[in-house]
């Protein structure tokens, strides 16, 4: 909402400058955007007098002017412009001038003449012709406002105005208008608030409106109230120089007397207004009804709507002629050659504005009012202005009688008026006559105790609402700042802290924490070469997403974690070590809602990262974390990875999760010309297996004792059968086992591994004897045996 | 034999202080002082003496046999020291070399600021809480004051999944749900993931992170609420942050405002980054809507409360000077070295 502040003025006086104006507003409640002075770019413009017309010696198409531009002697100007007339008053750009955009006017020479400064367009001071109607787009803009030689052009053609823009919050439509923003400024300012009540004179020659209009609602459940009056006798013109000042400073396009009075009220009171040619009104009767499915009209802006049933038109004996509270059709408009005209003021259910303009795609300043909701008490005093207006303006004459069809409660809102409450509930300390004073200020009643809610406030219904009426006249600011009594304390939760350890540990371990997005493509899937029948790929759907790259939510975090990876690659970063804690979404069965799960997702590239170097930074993880005796099982069937080089984790048969070599047919997909490792692991199930519990255990008395084996086994044996037979073998006197070498090649048959252990060995009891030692690696050996793994000779 | 030990005495000292390493010094020291070394064998002959002179010569054999011992354990220190400079000499390395790498990795930008917030209301005693981000229409805007038809949905722009699924638009469902399951006292922050289907540019993203909070308790008043929030905003800008609560609009609170810093940049005068203003709005806030209480059975007439949020990306915008919102989310490694 843009707002004039010579408007301002018929309705408050205050003596501000804009800066301290747009302060004061944004803290009681009216944020201003920002504001702009008219003619704050021009200077040194005045309005002067063509004295005389000469052809430049040297030049065809140039004249040479003599000015009077209220000095002593005139000034010569060269111009090329061919409308200028002697006695004509023009703009003139004296020596230093500056125009819009910052052009600056000097005295100079046109083919030896010379010039003492410009004579200017309408254009050059940043205006068009629906500013000035009678003026000419190309050519030198001849004045015709009453005004004097030498004045500034600033206020000689009411380019002094200041636009404030507001930022009008949804809750206060009545703020959409000149008078809700003056009655705001009053409260702030504490002024009065001048209101003026229209006084229509009317045609008094026994015309009444019933001789020219019906008006039938039948969709009375969407429309309230429609008021609706004539004017006949229509002269279609421009409206005056004030009228339309006042319209550009509200950011609205002068168009021609009538249209420009329907939106002077609109902006005016907040109420949109409509005007009909009666002539194309058919059979002289408006009906307001819900459209007929498939009905179609072309609106103003020359577009054919189709309607549904839901959508509320107006129709005349016929045919729709406008949308209701949205726009009006192109062809029961405002013409030249309009003589009678029916002035609409109607009020009109806000949902199905909204709903209707949506689904037509429009938004209209009547439709943006609408929709926040305006009462049905406002639209016969609107009415009643508009036809002022008319009589003002001379532009018609205003036929006695209204059609006014009400269906509308006019009950105002009551609320109680809770001191002490409302006291306690602000932190403040107000007597009842300052909390009264405001309230009344802001149009508000008392009746008793009883708060009476004037029409324009369809926002408040309740104490909090009254509260905070007081509160933000009182000023915010103005209220004290306490801490809130009682003890609390924030806890952290084992979960939370779970995952804080998760992420340090992430972190020491050398990764990168990245964020990515949850939603996705479903070639995403593809991407990863996820087989065409995996659940995974039911994924939920986004019904209005921005795009296919973001219309679904991940069922798997991998190929957010590929795009990274690729980003990293392609933009040639020489490695990446990232993880990230995100969710997946997967679709529930009998659930609305999709199950929730977060997953760690770790990827690696370069910096010596392999297979190993993954599963060591998983081993690190389940040791701080306190996740014990993971079940490890190869994995050659997961296209996502190397066949030979996944593997997925699971304990008691419960999926913990999956790590490997991302397979290099997924790396091509992804534009990647290198190993990329990824493990994934589910932070709930992680959670469940944790065993945070930490106790002391006593150092060891006794020292160990160490022997190496060096064993020969088939290359095919996972080495987890080594060490389980080992593990079993020595029993309770292991302290630990260790493999320090595995070695394939020349030395060793063909298929054959060789794999060298340390088993270090304690006992609490005593200091182990060579023959204990030695009886366990003979069990050691015995158990490999059974496995096919026989000592290295 | 007095003479004799003179003798002793000064060819030791004399030869002790001409050697030159450990071992010939050793060698010295036992040819000496040793069991078979030249004072031993002058001490032996002590028996020819006269029981008079037998003393007298006893505690001069003393005195050399302890000032030999004297020269002995000086030089050996005087010479361990002369190694040992000579060793750190030798031992010198270029310090100006640069050190060796370890691989750390680092938290994202986002996680930075968020943990601070977090940390903040930790201490103020606030509890950490989540909920799920795709949400019932229910917990995103009917139960927080939004009907179906309310224009301000308009301006929160939705991924719907379904009639009554979406994105949830805010973290405010979080705190619904946890008025539905605790009582009051509550005290409570909801960060996490929102949605909006806004495109992505510079400073829009359809995924952000928002902080919510929210106290509802009996008596708590607005300036609680004011309190609260000054404390907050200092301890994430520091003690001379300055604020002003301003006036605002939204359906689930009632008085509502936004809170806006004193810019940075320009302490109010208004510049580039403040676009003019003077302040920077940072949380929307307000007293909590009766009717979301009541929406969620908690009785208006015998509690009060309040809620506000905060956008994270923003924040850490401003914070680091990242001046597009995209690159959190594109993390190039280039850029997550750099917090």
């Amino acid at each position: 909402m843009n707002l004039s502040m010579k408007w301002l003025s018929d309705y408050v006086d205050i003596d501000v400058n804009p800066r301290e104006y747009a302060e004061a507003l944004t803290m009681s409640g009216s944020k201003v955007e920002g504001y702009e002075i008219e003619g704050s770019e021009i200077s040194n413009v005045v309005v002067g007098k063509v004295l005389s017309i000469e052809k430049h010696p040297d030049a065809d198409k140039l004249v040479v002017c003599q000015v009077d531009v209220g000095k002593e002697a005139p000034v010569q100007i060269v111009t090329g412009a061919t409308n200028v007339v002697v006695g004509a008053l023009v703009p003139v750009c004296l020596d230093g001038a500056l125009l819009p955009g910052g052009k600056k006017i000097k005295k100079g020479k046109l083919r030896g003449m010379v010039s003492e400064g410009m004579l200017c367009s309408l254009s050059e001071l940043g205006l068009t012709v629906n500013d000035f109607p009678y003026a000419i787009e190309d050519g030198i803009f001849l004045i015709e406002e009453d005004c004097r030689i030498g004045q500034d052009i600033q206020s000689a053609i009411g380019l002094n105005d200041t636009s404030v823009e507001f930022e009008i919050t949804s809750n206060r439509p009545d703020c959409l208008s000149v008078i809700g923003l003056a009655r705001e400024t009053a409260a702030t300012y504490d002024v009065p608030l001048k209101l003026h009540t229209p006084v229509v004179k009317g045609s008094g020659d026994g015309d009444d409106i019933k001789n020219y209009l019906k008006v039938a609602v039948e969709a009375a459940d969407l429309c309230p109230r429609y008021t609706a009056k004539i004017v006949k006798d229509v002269k279609i013109g421009p409206s005056p120089l004030w009228m339309r000042e006042r319209l550009r400073a509200s950011g609205v396009r002068p168009i021609n007397n009538l249209v420009d009075i329907t939106n002077y009220v609109m902006l005016e009171y907040g109420q949109p207004m409509h005007a009909f040619d009666l002539r194309y009104v058919a059979g002289r009767e408006i009906v307001v009804r819900r459209a007929k499915n498939g009905e179609t009209m072309m609106t103003l802006d020359g577009i054919d709507r189709t309607f549904t049933d839901d959508m509320l038109i107006i129709s005349d004996a016929e045919k729709p002629v406008a949308v209701a509270g949205v726009m009006g059709g192109e062809y029961s408009g405002i013409m030249d050659d309009t003589t009678t005209v029916v002035f609409e003021s109607a009020n009109f259910m806000g949902s199905s504005v909204r709903k209707t303009a949506k689904k037509l795609g429009m938004r209209t300043d009547a439709s943006a009012r609408y929709e926040k909701g305006i009462s049905a008490l406002s639209t016969m005093e609107c009415v009643e202005r508009a036809c002022e207006l008319v009589e003002m303006l001379g532009a018609g004459t205003v036929v006695d009688g209204v059609i006014d069809v009400d269906h509308s409660d006019k009950e105002p809102g009551r609320v109680k008026l809770e001191v002490e409450w409302i006291n306690r509930f602000l932190g403040i300390d107000l007597t009842r006559e300052e909390m009264v004073k405001t309230l009344t200020s802001l149009g508000f009643t008392m009746d008793g105790d009883m708060i009476l809610v004037p029409y324009y406030r369809i926002d408040i219904e309740h104490k909090a609402d009254i509260a905070e009426e007081i509160a933000r006249i009182y000023g915010y600011n103005n209220i004290p700042t306490t801490a809130p009594t009682g003890t609390a304390r924030g806890v952290v939760t084992p979960r939370q802290k779970f995952e804080r350890s998760i992420n340090e540990t992430m972190l020491s371990l050398g990764c990168y924490e990245i964020m990515t997005y949850s939603f996705i493509s479903p070639k995403y899937y593809d991407n990863i070469l996820l087989p065409a029948d995996s659940e995974l790929r039911n994924s939920v759907t986004i019904t209005n997403p921005l795009g296919e790259d973001t219309s679904i939510m991940r069922t798997t975090t991998i190929p957010s974690m590929m795009e990274i990876v690729s980003r990293n690659y392609n933009n040639r970063n020489p490695y990446l070590w990232a993880y990230e804690i995100g969710m997946e979404y997967r679709p529930a069965e009998g659930q609305e809602l999709p199950d929730e799960n977060p997953m760690l997702t770790i990827g690696l590239y370069g910096n010596g990262a392999d297979f190993y170097t993954l599963k060591g930074m998983t081993e690190m993880l389940f040791d701080r974390i306190g996740v014990e005796d993971l079940d490890i099982v190869p994995c050659s069937d997961n296209p996502t990875f190397h066949p030979g080089r996944c593997a997925v984790l699971s304990k008691d048969g419960k999926p913990v999760g999956i790590l490997g070599e991302i397979s290099p047919r997924v790396c091509q997909n992804y534009d990647v010309g290198t190993k990329v490792y990824v493990a994934k692991l589910s932070v709930d199930v992680l959670y469940e297996l944790a065993d945070s519990e930490k106790s002391y255990c006593p150092l060891p008395k006794y020292p160990a004792t160490s022997r190496d084996l060096s064993l020969i086994c088939d290359d095919e044996l996972p080495i987890i059968q080594i060490e389980k037979a080992i593990k079993g073998a020595v029993g309770k006197i292991l302290e630990r086992v260790e493999l320090f070498d595995v070695y394939k090649g020349a030395q060793v048959e063909k298929d054959k591994k060789s794999v060298s252990y340390s088993i270090v060995m304690r006992s609490d009891q005593g200091t182990l004897t060579d023959e204990e030692a030695d009886g366990a690696v003979k069990r050691v050996l015995k158990a490999l045996d059974k496995i096919g793994v026989t000592l290295r000779q | 034999m007095r003479d004799a030990l003179e003798q002793i005495k000064n060819t030791a000292i004399e030869k002790l202080e001409a050697c030159g390493d450990l071992k010939a010094l050793d060698e010295l020291k036992v040819k000496y002082l040793g069991k078979k070394g030249e004072l031993t064998a002058i001490l032996k002959q002590m028996g020819k003496l006269s029981p008079e002179e037998r003393p007298v010569i006893g505690q001069l054999a003393n005195e050399v046999r302890a000032k030999i011992e004297e020269e002995v354990s000086r030089r050996i220190a005087q010479l361990k020291e002369k190694q040992l400079a000579a060793q750190l000499a030798a031992e010198k390395i270029d310090v100006t070399m640069p050190g060796k790498k370890f691989d750390i990795g680092k938290k994202h930008p986002l996680t930075i600021v968020m943990d601070e917030i977090k940390e903040i209301f930790l201490g103020m005693g606030f509890d950490v809480v989540s909920g799920p981000e795709v949400e019932l229409d229910y917990y995103n805007f009917e139960a927080l004051n939004l009907p179906k038809d309310h224009p301000a949905r308009d301006t929160q722009d939705t991924f719907y999944i379904t009639e009554n699924t979406l994105l949830r638009t805010q973290t405010s469902p979080v705190q619904i749900r946890t008025m539905e399951k605790r009582k009051p006292p509550i005290r409570i922050i909801s960060p996490g993931r929102v949605y909006r289907s806004d495109a992505l540019d510079a400073t829009h993203s359809p995924v952000f992170h928002q902080i919510e909070g929210l106290v509802v308790d009996k008596g708590v008043t607005m300036s609680d609420l004011k309190g609260t929030l000054e404390m907050f905003i200092k301890g994430l800008y520091g003690e001379d942050s300055k604020i002003r609560f301003r006036p605002h609009h939204f359906p689930f609170t009632e008085p509502s405002a936004e809170i806006d810093v004193m810019c940075f940049n320009c302490h109010g005068e208004g510049c580039r980054l403040c676009k003019g203003e003077g302040w920077i709005e940072v949380l929307g806030a307000g007293m909590v809507h009766p009717k979301v209480l009541l929406n969620c059975g908690i009785d208006p007439e015998e509690y009060s409360g309040f809620a506000f949020g905060v956008g994270l990306e923003r924040v850490v915008m401003r914070r680091f000077g990242i001046d597009d919102i995209r690159m959190f989310f594109e993390n190039d490694m280039r850029f997550l070295e750099q917090f």
